[in-house]
């Protein structure tokens, strides 16, 4: 497809030719010409008065972005463990092969591309695929496999395809303060208004909300420095690049609740004192961003955002929506910032933190979608009512995305301080060997552990509770995730680029059979080097689900290994592979493995 | 805390460096101070005239206990720094093995031998092979600049050229792309090529790769082996000074 001008000047006139929307940019355009080709970078670069090789390496940071011809169809298997648990890999296998196309290669005619790709948020009805990076298809099974593979063939285009592939449920299982009966519209702005900037602050810090993103900093404490920070400008973000595997409670929040969201952003900008929020919405949940728009359109005529907000004079906000590309590095907020400025989302150094230089060098606060929806009950309710839920440290509910070997997957809110047990009771999973809080960054727990409870004293959980039976392999799982993170890996500092990659070379070694003793040794060094030395989190979360299930399910690395003692110096075989090359042999009598 | 360390930070004071008293001027990293002071913490994306990146790693100490890269963590009073420690140390020359291992670096055939901070910091911490298997990576020889060599099996992503080219030159002729173990240095022309950028063999940025990725064409081995920067005093003896 030839990149035709006017496309070009459109959307380049829809963001005012400014350099910091350039990956927004990139992305509409890449809507309209299914790839970016240097001719187009060059001219993005030209409009926007950056350097191509800037451009360029913008566009080639993003998973999303192709620098190449794709397929006029892009699927993306999402190839979370749960995914491949429900079958994802045949799945994708039965496709590429009814397609006759192969894996991460475009198919000669253009047609189609199939590629896998992290987590799409649909673990508790995969498998999934990202159509298009526009559209998602979930419960994939063999009959939907043919049956799209026909409508590939014939052009069907994929907003055409059964209504009933794109459905998504919320499943939401049980149900607590957040996911229960929510405030009317504008309930929350009101409070919070009576109360005052200050006296809503005060509220806050009294719930001692903490961030639902993981880190679980206080939420007071982060907007007390971002009012504080001297500046005429401030930002609110609301960070929904949903990104750990396994985790989807934030596209349940934007789906059904998406008003009490967007109040505990408005209510964050009285507090802090800013007049523009931004949403930094993950590229996978493209498909919510029509009725998130229609959410804030109605909103405005409702005069919740805009000039005046409920008639208060001074008080004017309003909230944009940037669609992000496909990396899970940004989901750290210093990254998400460089990427909502049009940058490679590389995580900063801090200090300054972006309370006090944040988004266009302005004092941001950036919390998690799950926090700000409790934001709108506190100031609904009150924060004593809220510090009352929970314990001491832990106040307030929590809502878990459970997924994997149980009966009934989906969302469950508890108080902080439910036991794992209790989770595990209630979702219908039978004979469980292991469950994963937090995604591949969190911690993996054994049975021995059940006992455990949710909260920051104790499992701290950023959402992901992913559980699996005694049929499962271990070693499996921890390999999937010694994937995720070398595909995520931004490659900015030395340990995370070359650790996660050494990392995953040494479980392919172990899962080919040809591993050793002396393999696991190294993944434990691999581990202790990532955990004091990576730039950002990443990095030294990248070795916690092999750390954990090494030291918990050893016996299923053992199986994998060739000798526990025997230390292999090469790979003869591989070695072999040369020399077939060169004789042009791939006979039986030319493997090791067939060799008569 | 990091509060206070920042309010700290903006008046000159002194941390102990190794059990060593050294001073800090306001704003300055503990990197930045220990080298004005004439210590040696071994680096090789820092460099005194430009801003820290904090990539590379190699000059991650211990700081009241936790770790941190000393390029950028700012002085502050009171802090007690561990640096030249066996398990540090011991860090530092995985991490470089991970740089050698990650590229393609064949030193007995590198016009930068013996003038390699790479090199030399690998043999100062006493490495003595790659440790891990090496990757042996397919990059881009680009021999297009009549004066220049950009030879990217040997670049460790610095960042130094990308820097220097912006900020001293005011050029923007490297960028960096990519992601993951493919991140790559880019350069900025129509091609893609050097021959085509506004690189000029006197800019800075042409003068301050650490390792032999940018290289001056016909001046190979015109200061003999044993004659070159490192081969009279390792890199830890050589405190690198700033233009200001």
């Amino acid at each position: 497809m030839k990149p035709t001008g006017m496309d070009l000047e459109a959307v380049l006139a829809r963001h005012g030719r400014a350099p910091h929307r350039l990956v927004q940019i990139l992305r509409e355009i890449q809507v309209q010409q299914l790839w970016l080709s240097r001719d187009t970078l060059s001219a993005v670069a030209r409009e926007l008065g950056l350097s191509l090789a800037h451009v360029e390496g913008v566009a080639g940071f993003y998973r999303f972005f192709h620098g190449q011809p794709v397929g006029q169809y892009r699927v993306l298997f999402s190839d979370n463990i749960t995914d491949r648990m429900l079958g994802s890999g045949d799945l994708m296998h039965e496709l590429c092969h009814l397609l006759k196309v192969e894996s991460n290669t475009m198919r000669a005619d253009g047609r189609v591309s199939v590629a896998t790709t992290s987590c799409t948020g649909m673990c508790d009805q995969g498998p999934a695929a990202l159509i298009n990076q526009h559209q998602l298809v979930t419960r994939l099974t063999p009959g939907r496999i043919e049956h799209m593979a026909a409508l590939i063939e014939a052009q069907v285009p994929a907003h055409q395809w059964p209504v009933a592939w794109s459905r998504v449920d919320d499943q939401i299982r049980l149900a607590d303060v957040k996911l229960g009966p929510q405030p009317a519209p504008g309930q929350g702005i009101a409070a919070a208004l009576a109360r005052g900037p200050q006296g809503m602050l005060d509220d806050i810090k009294r719930s001692k909300l903490r961030g639902r993103g993981g880190a679980g900093y206080a939420t007071g404490t982060k907007w007390q420095l971002c009012r504080n920070a001297r500046a005429d400008t401030r930002y609110v973000v609301c960070n929904a690049d949903e990104g750990e595997p396994g985790t989807f409670k934030d596209r349940v929040l934007l789906s059904s609740y998406a008003d009490t969201v967007f109040e505990g952003m408005t209510i964050a900008a009285l507090v802090v004192g800013a007049r523009q929020g931004l949403v930094y919405l993950r590229g996978e949940y493209r498909y919510l961003l029509d009725a998130l728009e229609a959410t804030l359109a109605r909103r405005r005529q409702q005069g919740l955002l805009g000039a005046s907000i409920q008639g208060r004079a001074g008080f004017d906000f309003d909230i944009e929506i940037h669609v992000g590309a496909g990396a899970y590095v940004c989901g750290e907020e210093s990254a998400l910032i460089e990427s909502l400025e049009g940058k490679r989302g590389t995580p900063r150094i801090r200090p300054p933190f972006p309370v006090e230089s944040g988004y266009l060098g302005q004092p941001t606060t950036v919390n998690n979608v799950e926090t700000f929806s409790a934001v709108t009950h506190i100031a609904v309710q009150g924060g004593a009512w809220w510090a009352g839920i929970g314990t001491a440290q832990s106040t307030g509910t929590k809502i878990h995305s459970v997924s994997g070997d149980c009966a009934r997957p989906g969302l469950y809110e508890y108080p902080f301080g439910t036991r794992i047990g209790r989770i595990l009771e209630d979702c219908g999973a039978r004979d469980t060997q292991a469950v994963q809080v937090g995604g591949p960054s969190g911690v993996c727990l054994s049975a021995l552990e059940f006992g455990r409870r949710i909260g920051f004293e104790d499992v701290p959980t950023a959402g992901a509770f992913m559980v699996f039976d005694r049929s499962r392999d271990m070693f499996d799982v921890a390999h999937n995730f010694a994937h995720f993170f070398a595909h995520e890996s931004c490659g900015f500092c030395t340990p995370c680029r070359v650790g996660t990659e050494l990392v995953l070379r040494r479980m392919d070694k172990l899962k080919r059979g040809y591993g050793s003793g002396e393999d696991v040794q190294v993944l434990y060094e691999l581990d202790k080097l990532m955990h004091g030395t990576t730039h950002c989190g990443l990095g030294a979360a990248a070795c916690n689900p092999l750390r954990d299930t090494i030291a918990k399910f050893r016996p299923a690395y053992e199986q994998h290994l060739k000798s526990l003692h025997f230390a292999p110096g090469f790979d003869m075989d591989a070695e072999l592979s040369q020399a077939r090359l060169a004789t042009g042999r791939d006979d039986s009598g030319a493997h090791l493995e067939t060799l008569a | 805390m990091s509060t206070y360390a920042r309010i700290d930070a903006l008046s000159p004071g002194t941390f102990a460096l190794d059990g060593e008293e050294v001073e800090f001027g306001p704003g300055e990293s503990i990197l930045q101070a220990a080298t004005r002071a004439g210590h040696y913490i071994p680096h090789l994306c820092w460099h005194p005239d430009f801003g820290a990146k904090g990539s590379c790693r190699l000059c991650t100490v211990r700081i009241n206990g936790r770790m941190g890269a000393a390029c950028t963590v700012q002085a502050a009073s009171g802090q007690e720094v561990e640096s030249n420690t066996d398990d540090l140390n011991a860090q530092r020359k995985t991490l470089l093995q991970m740089m050698f291992i990650e590229g393609n670096h064949f030193c007995p055939s590198c016009e930068k031998s013996g003038n390699c901070r790479l090199q030399a910091t690998a043999y100062d911490v006493g490495m003595e092979g790659p440790h891990f298997e090496e990757f042996y990576p397919d990059r881009r020889v680009d021999a297009s600049h009549p004066d220049l060599l950009l030879d990217l099996n040997r670049c460790i992503l610095c960042g130094l050229c990308v820097r220097a080219s912006q900020d001293a030159d005011g050029k923007d002729v490297f960028a960096i792309g990519g992601y993951g173990i493919k991140t790559h240095l880019l350069v900025n022309s129509p091609s893609g090529q050097m021959a085509d950028s506004a690189l000029r063999p006197t800019d800075r940025a042409a003068n301050i790769c650490p390792v032999g990725a940018i290289l001056h064409k016909r001046q190979g081995f015109a200061i003999p082996i044993g004659q070159r920067q490192f081969d009279g005093a390792p890199v830890s003896a050589q405190i690198e000074e700033g233009k200001s």
